[in-house]
């Protein structure tokens, strides 16, 4: 059967790796080739890159730490983070990553994640939202949550699956860097509106979380604070989730 | 040296990448006599199953493949759409014919699992004995698969997903996998060793096969 699958997420800014709250206050957390082969070999069962940089200048960085990350790296690789066009995402597929993941630019252009899907195939084009709960709905953030859009995160989610997408990456705004657990509602309205594998993202603090989030329907989960600041290697988080009954690659 | 043929439609950074780790030369070829006599070619398959069909007869390489995979001495690797390209056809895109290598339609997951089928898996050779590679955990990114055993002469995997399907195949040095084992850690390192070695369990993992 398919594994229920760990991934740890490296926020990159000009070449080395950061890490925020609620997107904000970035800190240094270490170099993303080093940081990336360190959780291959702990099990992480892929990696995902966030491009957190703002500059045209810091984008080409991008590339060459992409580049440089799939020398070492032998599970798959997922950039994301200022992805505006089918060439930004060739640029990155010939750089060396597995899978693109686009978010504001396929909230501006949903025709987007079709032309990707229709390109590199469904399994490439992975479509992030960032949401936070707004008068009873899951509101989308674009501009890594600087703007609050006018689209329910639930039905956005099943309108990226029509459109071809192959996976999800769903972060909760409100539970971004705050270690209070993913959020669960937001999590189980997802996974029931669109069939896709859902990563669930923003709050891990605990296996417990994790273990919380694939009950909520999760396919996989992703965490950044737990692993960088050294609390748990994925390979303790790995060995705690099958003692609690979740199937995971060993 | 291996050739990896250049279809022009798949992403294969990471495959070269892969090769690079274990020290191994290749080149990216469109050339029909080379991709016919090279000791070791990879065809190599992200994308869709019509334009890698059509991408095949635009560079007249049909026959070239074909020849060397009924060459036992002759190795050759086929990933992930490049295995779906061994059937007679796909229901991906009925009016595109494959190698028909292995006489059977390429068929989509069925409805009750998500499609596509995203992460590790388990890839259980029918019978070890004889197999390129031990059990293990295997990447995996596809919608469609194979889903009957291949003809008597081909050794086989298996993997459950909504049911169990034909997750590779080999005959010979002839290696095909529905997974992707430059994205299977270590594992599919030692898979890639195997095919490299001419389908033996080479090295460590030898040790681990009669362990097993």
């Amino acid at each position: 059967m398919l594994k229920s699958r760990v991934i740890p997420c490296l926020d990159v800014n000009d070449g080395r790796v950061v890490k925020g709250v609620k997107f904000q206050n970035l800190r240094d957390a270490g170099d993303p080739v080093e940081l990336s082969f360190h959780y291959e070999d702990q099990g992480a069962d892929e990696l995902v890159l966030l491009d957190v940089t703002a500059t045209r200048q810091e984008r080409i960085a991008m590339l060459e730490t992409v580049e440089k990350v799939r020398r070492k790296l032998g599970i798959p690789l997922t950039v994301g983070g200022g992805i505006k066009t089918i060439d930004d995402a060739a640029r990155l597929l010939n750089a060396g990553a597995d899978k693109v993941s686009i978010n504001s630019a396929a909230v501006r252009n949903p025709d987007l994640i079709a032309d990707m899907a229709a390109r590199f195939g469904a399994q490439c084009t992975v479509v992030a939202i960032d949401a936070k709960m707004t008068d009873g709905v899951f509101q989308v953030l674009t501009r890594s949550g600087t703007e609050a859009e006018t689209l329910d995160a639930v039905k956005w989610s099943a309108t990226a699956q029509q459109l071809g997408a192959g996976e999800i990456l769903l972060t909760s705004f409100d539970r971004d860097g705050t270690r209070s657990g993913y959020d669960l509602p937001m999590l189980s309205a997802v996974t029931s509106a669109c069939s896709l594998p859902v990563i669930a993202s923003g709050g891990a603090d605990s296996v417990a979380h994790m273990v919380e989030a694939f009950e909520h329907g999760a396919h996989a989960v992703l965490a950044a604070s737990i692993f960088h600041d050294g609390n748990m290697t994925v390979a303790e988080v790995k060995t705690e989730l099958a003692k609690q009954g979740i199937s995971v690659r060993r | 040296m291996i050739q990896i043929i250049n279809t022009g439609v798949a992403n294969i950074r990471s495959l070269q990448a892969a090769f690079d780790r274990l020290g191994q030369a290749w080149n990216l070829t469109e050339d029909a006599s080379e991709i016919e006599n090279a000791s070791h070619v990879v065809l190599p398959g992200v994308g869709a199953f019509a334009a890698a069909a059509e991408s095949l007869d635009r560079l007249q390489l049909r026959e070239a493949i074909t020849k060397r995979l009924q060459d036992p001495s002759k190795s050759t690797l086929c990933i992930c759409l490049g295995m779906q390209l061994l059937g007679d056809a796909s229901e991906e895109a009925e009016s595109a014919v494959g190698l028909s290598v292995i006489p059977q339609r390429i068929k989509r997951f069925d409805a009750d699992v998500p499609v596509p089928q995203l992460g590790w898996n388990t890839v259980t050779p029918h019978n070890q004995n004889g197999a390129p590679y031990v059990t293990g955990e295997a990447y995996f990114a596809n919608s469609f698969r194979l889903t009957q055993a291949p003809p008597a002469d081909w050794g086989y995997a298996e993997t459950e997903y909504g049911g169990t399907f034909v997750s590779s195949v080999w005959r010979g040095k002839t290696l095909a996998c529905q997974f992707h084992p430059e994205l299977s850690g270590q594992w599919g390192q030692q898979v890639l060793a195997n095919w490299i070695a001419g389908n033996v369990i080479v090295g460590d993992a030898a040790q681990g096969g009669t362990n097993a």
